[in-house]
């Protein structure tokens, strides 16, 4: 498979504190990555170097190109994030919200993408004039992946997907991120504190820990090995 | 004498409808900038000002007619609001509040003086394109003027409704207001929407200086305390709302004529104009008080 995403060598900061110092990974077309590891490990930092909401080093390349400039620069070269907390815009309604995230495209199928991305939330169709922000926690978590979707990303980046979410709507999530996987290739990163979730979720994962990978390999082998499962993701 | 009032009161609520007019569109101006910079500007009124001697040099030394020179000076007063915002506000939009408040009251004198500078404290006289007629609608005389700057706010405020509801740039507009990062992350380039945020409060204060010069006349100081009336209708409205802008408006401009309309009885003698300021500072104490959100405004939730 080809190589879509290469992180080499990444630090970032926030000010004076160094949060990432040395992280490199790669992402394959088609994948399912996890990022792991504790609170502070730099998990969401990674994905904010990506997309160029911190000030970063290192090389991060997507399909063999340099990712320079700002989070604009990052959503218009096909990165979409979901970041932590539902990033929603609450006082929008939900097809306000989705057309949002058609914002970078230049072509007229908005509309036809709004009933492609509703086929995977039906909800959103009788809803569409609803205040975001009115809605429930799962509601706005699947609101803002269905939004990253209208700007037909060629990488998914998410954020803690799971963060205050009860375990039956967490499930409904990645099961939803499966399918668009398997149905569409979407290529996703996915970061999380919930490690059983995510290994189940993904084919291979990387764990960090105070701002370097630590470990990685296939879900299914980080999964089954007992010493790995205590040391590194603590169940 | 009960239906001699009573046109008397028609009477003020007309014209108090055209002030409220021009006080809409002020603090709708005010709105746009403070959703999004989170600031008051307060060079507001003198920018509106100094738009108003553009057009009023280009029709008195240029011989332009109204209508051309209204609109010249929508299109200048714009582009001058995006050059505001790239050339004084943003360098210091980082930085606490306080320094874009400064920057907003130092904009304030400099406008202020630039205007005396280049046309004289002078007052001038610009025409209002409506004319002079006044017509007699069941005993109430509503002057050409007074319609027409009704019509004109209220259309100008529809054009912009249109704009923020019905286009992209307008969601992108809305967006940028809710949640600046998140609008980044999607795409949009938040800098640029910012200034022209502050090209369309440039071209709102336009459109009211243009309106007001012809009843009160054209003098460095005109907007002065139609600025404070937009404070108080955009408080009173609520001052992220823009519909609580344009009701806002609307309703000090009548709360404020019946100082006039209540001046006639004996009994309510000591009601003057001169109360006029006061009694809107009152409006802008009173409401922050008893209800800080305005009337359309939704109270501020601290998110933890």
């Amino acid at each position: 498979m080809k190589t879509l995403l290469e992180l080499d060598g990444v630090a970032a900061r926030y000010g004076p504190v160094q949060a990432l110092h040395d992280v490199s990974l790669v992402v394959r077309e088609g994948e399912v990555v996890a990022v792991l590891g504790a609170n502070g490990a730099g998990k969401t930092t990674t994905l904010r170097a990506i997309s160029g909401t911190v000030s970063r080093s290192g090389a991060i390349e997507l399909d063999g190109k340099q990712i320079r400039g700002g989070p604009e620069a990052a959503a218009k070269a096909g990165i979409a994030h979901v970041p932590e907390g539902r990033g929603t815009f609450v006082d929008l309604t939900v097809t306000e919200n989705l057309k949002l995230g058609a914002y970078v495209r230049r072509d007229r199928s908005v509309k036809a993408d709004i009933q492609r991305v509703a086929e995977y939330f039906p909800w959103m169709t009788e809803r569409g004039g609803q205040r975001a922000g009115t809605l429930s926690g799962g509601e706005q978590q699947m609101l803002a992946l269905g939004r990253a979707l209208m700007s037909r990303p060629r990488l998914l980046l998410l954020d803690e997907p799971s963060l205050g979410l009860a375990p039956m709507i967490v499930r409904e999530f990645f099961r939803i991120v499966r399918r668009l996987n398997e149905d569409e290739g979407l290529t996703v990163l996915v970061v999380e504190q919930d490690a059983r979730v995510a290994l189940n979720a993904s084919e291979r994962a990387y764990v960090l820990e105070v701002g370097r990978v630590a470990l990685t390999g296939a879900s299914a082998e980080l999964r089954d090995d007992e010493s790995v499962r205590r040391s590194y993701l603590g169940y | 004498m009960l239906a001699a009032s009573f046109t008397d009161f028609m009477q003020q609520v007309v014209s108090g409808l055209a002030s409220g007019g021009v006080y809409a569109l002020l603090a709708l101006a005010l709105v746009i900038i403070h959703r999004s910079t989170g600031v008051i500007n307060f060079a507001q009124g003198e920018m509106a000002t100094l738009s108003t001697y553009i057009a009023w040099a280009l029709v008195a030394h240029h011989a332009w007619g109204y209508w051309p020179a209204f609109v010249a000076t929508l299109a200048i007063s714009f582009v001058g609001g995006v050059g505001i915002h790239r050339v004084v506000i943003r360098p210091v939009e980082r930085g606490s509040v306080l320094r874009i408040v400064i920057v907003t009251i130092g904009l304030l004198v400099a406008i202020n003086g630039f205007v005396v500078w280049q046309w004289s404290g002078e007052p001038q006289q610009l025409q209002s394109p409506f004319g002079t007629d006044v017509y007699n609608v069941g005993g109430v005389v509503v002057a050409a003027h007074d319609i027409g700057t009704i019509v004109v706010a209220l259309g100008i405020v529809a054009l912009l409704w249109g704009l923020f509801q019905f286009t992209k740039v307008g969601l992108a507009l809305r967006a940028v207001a809710v949640n600046p990062e998140e609008a980044r992350l999607v795409g949009v380039r938040v800098s640029w929407m910012l200034a022209l945020g502050w090209g369309l409060a440039a071209l709102l204060g336009a459109v009211a200086g243009m309106l007001t010069a012809p009843t009160v006349g054209l003098d460095p100081n005109m907007m002065a305390a139609v600025l404070i009336y937009a404070f108080a209708s955009a408080i009173l409205g609520g001052i992220d709302s823009p519909i609580g802008a344009v009701v806002g408006g609307l309703l000090i401009g009548v709360l404020l004529n019946m100082l006039s309309f209540l001046s006639q009885y004996d009994m309510f003698g000591w009601f003057t104009e001169e109360l006029r300021l006061p009694m809107a500072l009152l409006v802008i104490l009173v409401v922050l008080l008893v209800r800080p959100q305005g009337i359309f405004g939704r109270p501020e939730v601290k998110r933890v």
